[in-house]
This record gives C-alpha cells, structure tokens and sequence, in this order.
C-alpha cells in the first residue's frame, strides 16, 4: 500500500470507528464524545496555523467566538435558520481571520502571538461591553424550539444525543479530511517551507505573506466552525468561550497530540478532556492540571504523542 | 462637581494608574530586554505578591503599618525566590528558546493561578492602608495613601535607572541585553545574571501589588489585567528602555483613568488594547524603541 493510501485508509478508519462507536457507547460518554469532536475541530484549526506555519497566536479563541456568537446571535436575534445560522458564523470567521490576518501578520514572532491576544482580548471586552445583545458574561441560552433542521424534507433535531453526536461526526470527518487534502497539498507544502524557512521558500519564488494569510483565514474559519457548532448543537452562548483561557487550551491539545500531525489534535483533546473531566471528580484543581501538563510537555515531550510515534516508527503518518 | 475638578479627579486616578502600572512593567521589560523571554505569569507574580501582603499583614496584626511594611519587604522576597526557582527549573532547561518559555511561563500561569484559588479562596480581601490622611483640595479631599504610591514610585523607577546606568550590576546587564555570546567570552556569568534578572522582575511586579493591595483587593484572577497593560506599555515605549516605559505607563495610565472616570473601564481597556496592537502591528520597534538588529 502506498503511503498516500495509507494516510488516508487510517483516517477513514478513525472516522468509522467514531461512527460505530456512538452504538455501544454509555450515555455520558456518548456525550462527552460529541464535545470533544466539536472542540477537536477547533484544535485542528489551531494546529493547522500552529503546527504546519509555525505562528503561535494566543488569540484563536476570537476565531472560535466569531462562530459562536455569529451563529448565536442571529438565531437569538434575526430568528434565524441552523444552516444560515451556521453560514454566518462561517462568514463571521473568516472575515475576522481576514482583517486579523492582515494587520497581524506584519507582525513575526513574538510579536505575532502578543498582536493576537490583544485583538482576543479586545474581542473578550467588545462582548462585555454590548451586553445588551451578548448579555456579556452570563450568556444566553438558545431555546430548545429553534434548534432543529430541515435537511430535504428530514426534520432533524440537534437537541436530541443522537442527531447532535451525528452531526459533530460529520463536521469532524469534513474538518479531519479537509485539513488531511490541505497539508497534503503543494499549499501545504508551501507552508511547511515558510515554516522552516521563510527567507528560502521567499527566495524560491513564493509569496510568503499571501499564504500565510490563506492559512489564518482557512484556520479562523474552521475554529469558527466548531464555535458555531458549539452554539448550535449545545445552545449555549457566552463571553467565557472568547477569554485568553479558550485561546491557550487548543495550543494544549495540539501540543499533547503533536503540532503538525492531522490526528493529533483530536487525540490532545480527547485525552485533556478526559483528564480534566477525571481529576474534577476529586479535587478542583484543574487548572493545576493543565499548568503541568504545558510545562512537562514542552520540557520533556516536545513532538507530542502522534510527533513521537511519527519521528520514531510511522514516518508516513500525515 | 463641575468638568475642571472632575478632570483633575481622573488624572489623579490615572496617574496612580500609571504609577503602579510603569513598575510592573519594567519587571516585563527588563525580563523581554534582557532575556528575550516573554513572561506571560508576570501578571501571576503581581497577583502573588498582593495575595502574601494579605497573608503577611494579617499575620502580624496590631497597626495597619507593621503588617505593611513587613510586606513590602516580604513578599518580593518570597516571589523573587519563587521566581529564581521556576528560572532554574524549568526556563533554563528551555535554552530560553522565546516559543517553548511562552508555553512554559503559560504554564505557570495556571499552576500559581491554582496554587492562589486552593489556598488562598475565591474570595477578593482587603488589605489596610498603613495610614489614613485626606489630603484636602479646594473641591475635594484625597486620599493620601494613593499620593504616596506615586512618590514611592517615582523613588523605586529612579533607583532602577541608578542601578542600571551607574553601577557594575547594571553594566553587566546591559552587556548581556545587548549580547549574551560575547558577554559570555568576557567571563560574565549569563546564566546567573539571567536567573537574576528573572527574579528581579518578578519582584519589581510583587512591589507594585504590594503599594496596589490597599486600594484595589487581593484576588486570584488579578494578574491578567496587569500583565495586558504591562504588554502594552511595553510595546509603546519600546523593549528595554527605561524612559520609554515610563512615558508609555503614564500615557496610558492616564488615558485609562480619563476614559474610566468620563466613560466606562471597559472601553478604557478596549481602546488601550486596540491602540497598542495598532502600535506593534504598525511601528514594530515601539515609540522608543531602537529597530531590532
């Protein structure tokens, strides 16, 4: 088999398991299950910016509340549809990584991740300060009533576990298949060599800028798809997504699964989030969690899980 | 009260802003100038220090002042020392690589943020102010304690830029800012004059949460407000100069205090923090700054 077939044999299984999974499952996990494939999708987007260009912005949490809020608030507000709702969030998403990216990135470095927590930040304060509409840090709930599709005719209702674990599947298999096309891609390719190199891809002909642009806008607008995701499959809307705290935890996962691996991602999240989801069960120290976690990571486990695995017996691994 | 003394009001509060602000800076800015380390638990070592002088100055109890001046001796000893520790640890293991120390000074972050919230509470406590005396303007009476905090700062900044500029320590930071390899082939120990310089941030944001307790409580989540002002006075006045940070922590304490008094705290923050990614997005080396080489 060759490595191409391969890579993409793998991910497809992970997909089917995923999708046999959500039968035998006990209820909680089923659920549990369903969150972690949203926020892997924003993990993914993340690594896609972090792992394969090399940018680190702490700033993505504005990428993932552009979703939540453009698809919260339209639902609550204009009465809007799931799809349209979703639709905008999207859009919310990429015009947000359009103007971010083209102001940040004049910036290189550290410069780049301080540039993007300001302008989170700035977003996280934007939301209080119209609370009016966002109703700042309580959030809003969206009404049970409003969440339901209709697909050609198919009543679909996101409220219910079953429909909500399928459509997390399917925005994971989309995103995880996507960013699969995408690294594998000459433009991925192109990225990887800005990443290792900027000086020589430029040298080579490449119009660094241009891409990395391309990159934070598909990156901004697949976090923005797992915030308006969020939105619509668990109906809550608040200022706590868009805090620096929802930009640093998609950095974890991707660090604990592997930056620049495409399983990685969805492998840190689902670990964290069972860690976290363990450890508060007897102590309230999460956040302790957490700190060790980044600090052991980056000392002694740099590549990651998937990174490790790749570097030491799977070198085709995507 | 009428717009002239309102005015006088808000600059006033600003300029205790500013005040408390430009020495929490300068910690960030000698760490980034010197080290080329963005500490992101900077904010964390300023929420330590006022969390100890509440401790310490319970502790002691009797007069207001015994437990804060015990403090503010106190407490930026215990966070330097926390700080050296963390250095040793974990940042020198990094080779101060800049985006590897982000993770781990993140880290941190949350580690102490933790450690605050177990044994410390949820709860915001007050510290008392070692003396209450109104000073009394024509349209008001003010509060003394706050004066005091700028004096004491402007002596704390004045001393800094002593040590810096005419003293042996000061050179040999200024010799390894300026580069570390050569500094090093000159018999200069890089490693402990980082490790010192480190600590010496840490404490200069201790001392500044300590002189801030009495008037703004003690709280867990009180760092990040701090650390965000301190990256934007750090970016506008330029890494590394001393004079840049002031003027930058008086720029912007003020207008944080103006726009809060006139309009609200939270389009203060909005538009410092919109102005200073505009400043680093458009004028990368700062107001001050010199281009880096």
């Amino acid at each position: 088999m060759s490595r191409t077939a391969a890579a993409w044999a793998l991910h497809l299984v992970v997909i089917g398991i995923l999708f046999l999974l959500q039968f035998v499952l006990p209820e909680y996990h089923h659920g549990v299950l369903a969150r972690v494939m949203v926020l892997a999708v924003f993990a993914m987007g993340y690594n896609l910016l972090f792992g394969y260009v090399g940018l680190l912005s702490l700033g993505h949490a504005m990428f993932f509340a552009a979703g939540l809020y453009g698809a919260g608030l339209t639902v609550e507000h204009f009465g809007f549809g799931m799809v349209p709702a979703f639709g905008a969030g999207l859009a919310a998403g990429a015009v947000s990584g359009l103007v971010i990216g083209l102001l940040a990135l004049r910036t290189t470095g550290v410069a780049f991740m301080i540039v993007t927590m300001m302008f989170a930040q700035v977003t996280y304060l934007a939301i209080l300060y119209c609370a009016e509409w966002t109703r700042g840090d309580d959030g809003f709930v969206l009404a049970q009533p409003l969440r339901s599709v209709n697909l050609a005719g198919l009543q679909l209702d996101l409220t219910n576990p079953a429909t909500r674990y399928f459509a997390a599947l399917a925005l994971f298999a989309v995103t995880l298949l996507v960013t699969l096309a995408v690294v594998r891609s000459s433009f991925g390719r192109v990225l990887v060599a800005i990443r290792e190199n900027e000086e020589r891809a430029r040298m080579l002909g490449y119009d660094a800028f241009a891409n990395k642009l391309v990159a934070v806008v598909v990156s901004a607008t697949i976090c923005a798809a797992a915030g308006a995701a969020y939105a619509l499959l668990f109906g809550y809307v608040g200022a706590s997504f868009a805090s620096v705290q929802y930009s640093i935890l998609p950095l974890l996962w991707v660090l604990l699964g592997g930056a620049a691996t495409v399983l990685g991602p969805f492998l840190g999240t689902l670990f964290m989030y069972y860690v976290v989801d363990v450890t508060s069960g007897f102590t309230s120290a999460y956040l302790f969690i957490v700190g060790l976690a980044l600090i052991l990571l980056v000392l002694f486990f740099p590549a990651g899980v998937l990174g490790t695995i790749r570097a030491r017996w799977l070198r085709w691994l995507p | 009260m009428s717009f002239g003394p309102h005015l006088f009001l808000a600059v006033l509060e600003g300029l205790v802003t500013s005040a408390v602000l430009a020495l929490t800076a300068l910690g960030l800015s000698l760490v980034f100038g010197v080290m080329r380390v963005v500490n992101v638990a900077h904010g964390e070592f300023f929420m330590l220090g006022a969390v100890s002088a509440w401790f310490i100055s319970t502790a002691l109890g009797g007069h207001p002042a015994i437990g804060f001046v015990a403090a503010l001796i106190i407490s930026p000893l215990l966070v330097g020392a926390l700080a050296l520790l963390s250095e040793r640890l974990v940042l020198r293991r990094l080779n101060y690589n800049p985006e590897a120390t982000i993770v781990a000074t993140i880290g941190m972050l949350y580690i102490i943020q933790q450690a605050a919230l177990t044994f410390y509470g949820p709860e915001a406590r007050p510290v008392e102010p070692p003396f209450n005396l109104r000073v009394l303007f024509p349209w008001f009476g003010y509060s003394g304690y706050k004066l005091s905090i700028i004096v004491a700062s402007i002596l704390l900044m004045l001393g800094t830029w002593f040590v810096l500029t005419r003293t042996r320590i000061g050179l040999i930071m200024r010799a390894t800012q300026f580069d570390s390899e050569t500094a090093q082939a000159f018999g200069i120990p890089v490693d402990r004059v980082y490790a010192g310089v480190f600590a010496l941030g840490a404490m200069l944001a201790a001392i500044a949460a300590v002189l801030i307790v009495p008037i703004q409580q003690a709280h867990y989540l009180m760092g990040l407000d701090p650390l965000l002002m301190s990256f934007i006075v750090v970016i506008i006045g330029g890494l590394g100069s001393l004079r840049g940070t002031v003027v930058a922590a008086v720029l912007v304490g003020l207008s944080d205090g103006i726009i809060s008094v006139f309009f609200s705290p939270t389009l203060a923050k909005m538009l410092a923090t919109l102005l200073v990614a505009m400043v680093l997005v458009f004028r990368p080396q700062g107001l001050f700054g010199e281009r880096q080489r």
